[in-house]
């Protein structure tokens, strides 16, 4: 079997891998990074998305071969190492943006993915942007605020907690 | 008020952190040493007869173990039906049998007939390849009535029919139903679908079956709703595991909306197979087998009439409905469309005669069990069509109309059984005219109009029966099981508490909410409380969470059990200061002896307790531990009224939801933030059966909508934000929490409250229109609109 090396948040990380091998297993079974998750096998739920290289990239539609090399970061990786919250990560709670929390990785990673292309984007913006990631719990409406709080706009008058 | 807040504080949740770092620890999360892989080999024929499974070749690829068909689970028990519906005739209903796995015929797209379990998943998917099918195929009964008509293809050879039951409710309202429409100064009629969905919670199901020889003891890891009710049914019924050799782990679930209450045969087969292998058997469930192998929901069609008299007031209903079953009986599924349906269909008004028919139907699709609201969705879309539908012919504000026919007088006792305890529908209507700003309305649509967009307002009210059930009374009505709940609560020799709770969080925050409750009681930091879930090893036996039950059962048992634990404690905090126990007080977290100075911590007492040196020990056993259980007295009954306004572009009949309130009465509220969450989510499932979701079969019963490409789900894109509000409050008179339960309201009370907007845009650009059936897709409106 091939085997792969790349960096994952910050480590250097390799395993024995087929070659049909999703970088999303690759992670969640060889790594043990099981903060990625599997919603679905379309590539429509975005449950999956992590950071290959700076970009999100849904894991399940990439072979793990092709992140040969790469800068991979995960959901485990956004926290500082003391524990403390991500603003993204922290303003998901602050806002409750989350219920069941599957979604929740794919969802952060996609809000930051959109925050570094677009400090402040506007609600319509956000929205857009989370077209691939469904969230089945929160109708999305504490996500979009907690996006924007993150972002550093005025929530306040955004009705209801 | 303790420093993290009790009772009313939109506390932050404790359980974010582990979710937002990716820790969590789901099923699928689980890995146990030496475990194996089953895929499930499903049929893609609807109905056929299974004449030869060659499992020769498969069995001889690369690490495959074994391979199980039906006729390895002959000899066990079926997946065994939670209810019973007696007919109106005295009868009990067909209830088929259910294997594990197809044997002699299947029945579904789906439907699993051979399993093969191997070293790893890969290798288990590959061998189901070669795994060779005889099937001859049979022709499928897929629409409810074409299945009841003479002559139509059985489902099950050994029914007499593809009828279920015919139940009627209730049998003996018929006469005075039949005299009130013969009376009535107007009668409105509409046929209406409720169109069959997919829960799709976003995590998939997964089992994971362990066995232990040297114990002879299994455990089974699953994503449900109840673990205590799996380990129940599938080890009485299926495999007839004891319950004390039969462990069931529900860790963290990630979304469950009815999907995972039931018993499900990937469940009992890992269970089996751990067994026969001496190997752990894993099984994930991808999202497109989710599709063909979780329970739908819905999928009612509905001939509703209203009967009024001269002054618009209601005067009777008569409701005739075919209800889809699918191939077999869910855990649930008979209860769904009789006594969670035709028991609400009352709604918010004093209608004095009602009648309810249901006829339930077999027919080759995946089974229909609870989904979100579960058969109150289905009673409040037709009830609140017809009001408008009935307003419109009537020429008369559907609001006024509405208010007119209000209960305004509680407890009230419907004619169909079930007695409202408290309620004030025109508060939240009051508040509703607020929040949704009914009267800028007239303003608005001319801006749409402005734009060559048609505007509509839709408003509905809704009342649904919560907190489920008394055993006793819903024993009467058929269910085989009991819907109390319980509680342990563990006071710790220094003062902190754990609560093992039966009831199950998969998202609704009962980790933070419930320490909130044991916080106000006694007055302690809510971090000093830990809440337990999900595992019948620690947990007393419980119902789990469905049916908005949590709180207001759960809750209940869990304020039961600390007031004996409060009750217990007083005891000792009155021997450590030598005083009488009727003079104890407790206050933010110290006893106190009433008119004096002296007081004592709580975790003064705590330690006492444990450490019982001074101590009555003639009187009171040491430990500080207690458990209840709680049997509901009565249903709650959440309401409010929505308000929901859409655009509809004329062009291409797409509709937008533009605005979206609701005026919730659940009740008290322990933690705001999260009810509102509920709320939130709700009306995106209510919004997406309204607008996008719909689950269809061809007549070949081959599944059309069979993944995330074809089965719309909301996305972030098509809502708005919300408006919703909870501040009318009539507590719930039976239960010492006073809450009536919030999970369910939002995919209750919006669909109704779109479909009446886009009716009501449609109007509004001349269209003479009176009902679309949902999912109001774009083609659907403006294939309306074309008239």
């Amino acid at each position: 079997m091939p085997e792969v090396s790349m960096t994952v948040n910050g480590k250097p990380a390799k395993g024995q891998i087929e070659g049909r091998t999703l970088l999303v297993d690759f992670l969640r079974d060889t790594l043990g990074l099981t903060g990625t998750h599997v919603g679905c096998d379309t590539s429509q739920c975005g449950a999956c998305v992590v950071h290959v290289d700076g970009r999100a990239v849904k894991a399940c539609t990439m072979f793990a071969a092709e992140a040969e090399g790469a800068e991979v970061r995960t959901i485990e990786g956004m926290a500082e190492p003391d524990g403390t919250l991500h603003p993204i990560q922290q303003a998901f709670q602050d806002h409750h943006g989350l219920q069941c929390g599957f979604c929740t990785p794919g969802m952060v990673m996609s809000a930051a993915a959109l925050l570094a292309e677009n400090p402040t984007p506007s609600e319509a913006e956000i929205r857009d942007y989370l077209e691939g990631n469904i969230c089945r719990c929160t109708g999305y409406h504490n996500i979009v605020k907690a996006i924007l709080a993150a972002s550093g706009q005025d929530v306040s008058r955004i009705a209801a907690e | 008020m303790p420093k993290d807040g009790g009772i009313g504080a939109s506390t932050k949740r404790r359980e974010d952190v582990r979710f937002l770092t990716g820790t969590g620890h789901y099923t699928d999360d689980i890995n146990l040493r030496g475990q194996a892989h089953v895929h499930f080999l499903r049929s893609d024929v609807a109905h056929g007869r299974l004449n030869k499974v060659d499992t020769s070749a498969a069995e001889g690829m690369p690490g495959v173990l074994r391979v199980f068909t039906g006729a390895d689970f002959a000899d066990l028990g079926g997946l065994p039906c939670g209810w019973q519906v007696t007919d109106r005739f005295g009868q009990p209903m067909q209830e088929p049998r259910h294997p594990v796995l197809a044997h002699g015929k299947v029945r579904h797209v789906g439907d699993p007939i051979a399993a093969v379990v191997a070293e790893t998943r890969e290798q288990a998917r590959d061998a189901a390849e070669a795994i060779v099918l005889d099937i001859e195929e049979l022709p499928a009964v897929v629409d409810m009535k074409a299945a009841l008509e003479d002559g139509a293809p059985k489902v099950h050879d050994d029914l007499t029919s593809n009828l279920c039951y015919d139940w009627g409710f209730v049998e003996e309202n018929t006469a005075a139903v039949d005299e009130a429409f013969e009376k009535a100064a107007h009668v409105t009629t509409l046929e209406l679908v409720n169109n069959r969905l997919v829960a799709n919670p976003m995590e998939p199901r997964v089992a994971l079956g362990d066995y232990n020889r040297s114990t002879g003891e299994h455990t089974l890891y699953t994503t449900s709703q109840n673990p205590h009710v799996i380990r129940l049914l599938m080890g009485a019924f299926v495999l007839g595991i004891p319950e004390h050799k039969l462990r069931v782990v529900a860790p963290d679930v990630g979304g469950g909306f009815g999907s995972k209450i039931y018993h499900y045969a990937e469940e009992a087969f890992c269970t089996f197979a751990a067994k026969a292998l001496n190997r752990p058997v894993k099984w994930t469930s991808s999202r497109s087998e989710a599709f063909i192998s979780d329970a739908h929901g819905r999928d009612h069609v509905t001939k509703i009439e209203l009967a009024l008299d001269a002054e618009n007031n209601f005067t009777a209903i008569r409701t005739e409905t075919y209800a889809n079953m699918g191939a077999y009986l869910s855990t649930f599924a008979p209860s769904i469309p009789t006594w969670l349906h035709g028991t609400l269909m009352a709604g918010n008004y004093k209608t004095p005669h009602i009648y309810v028919n249901v006829k339930a139907v077999f027919t080759n699709t995946v089974p229909v069990d609870a989904y979100r609201g579960a058969g109150r969705p289905e009673a409040t879309f037709q009830l609140e069509r017809v009001i408008d539908k009935a307003a419109h012919e009537l020429g008369v504000d559907p609001i006024a109309l509405r208010r007119q026919n209000f209960i305004t007088e509680f407890p009230y006792a419907t004619p169909v059984a079930v007695e409202y305890d408290t309620g004030d529908y025109h508060a939240t209507m009051d508040k509703l005219e607020e929040i949704a700003d009914l009267k800028g309305f007239a303003a608005r649509r001319k801006e749409s109009e402005a734009k060559g967009k048609l505007r509509g307002l839709g408003i509905n009210c809704y009342i649904e029966a919560c907190g489920i059930a008394p055993s006793n009374l819903v024993g009467q009505l058929g269910a085989r099981a009991g819907l109390y709940e319980s509680a342990t609560v563990r006071v710790n020799a220094t003062g902190g508490i754990t609560v093992m709770t039966g009831s199950h969080s998969h998202g609704q925050g009962h980790e933070t909410s419930f320490a909130q409750v044991i916080s106000e009681m006694i007055g302690i930091d809510a971090d000093q409380v830990e809440i337990v879930h999900g595992d019948t090893a620690n947990t007393p036996m419980g119902m789990g969470t469905y049916g908005s039950r949590s709180l207001a059962v759960g809750g209940s048992a869990m304020v039961r059990a600390t007031e004996k634990i409060i009750n217990k404690a007083r005891k000792i905090a009155a021997h450590l200061m030598e005083a009488a126990e009727g003079d104890i007080e407790l206050k933010d977290g110290r006893f106190s002896v009433a008119g004096t100075d002296k007081s004592v911590a709580w975790g003064d007492v705590t330690l006492a307790a444990y450490v019982p040196h001074n101590y009555p020990l003639a009187e009171l056993e040491p430990g500080l531990e207690e458990t209840a259980f709680y049997d509901p007295a009565n249903f709650t009954y959440p309401a409010g009224a929505y308000a929901a306004e859409v655009e509809v572009d004329p062009e291409t009949g797409k509709v937008t939801i533009e605005r979206f309130a609701a005026a919730d009465d659940f009740g008290n509220v322990v933690n705001p933030m999260i009810v509102s969450g509920q709320v939130h989510g709700g009306i995106a499932q209510g919004v997406g059966q309204a607008l996008l979701e719909g689950c269809v079969y061809d007549e070949q019963g081959q599944l059309l909508t069979g993944s995330y490409m074809d089965y719309a789900m909301p996305r972030a894109d098509d809502l708005p934000f919300f408006t919703v509000d909870h501040s009318c409050q009539t507590p719930c008179t039976h239960n010492p929490l006073g809450v009536k339960g919030c999970g369910e309201a939002g995919a209750i009370g919006s669909p109704p409250a779109v479909v009446n907007a886009v009716v009501d845009a449609l109007r509004s650009g001349g269209h003479d229109i009176t009902h679309i059936d949902m999912p109001l897709s774009p083609s659907r409106v403006w294939q309306a609109m074309q008239g």
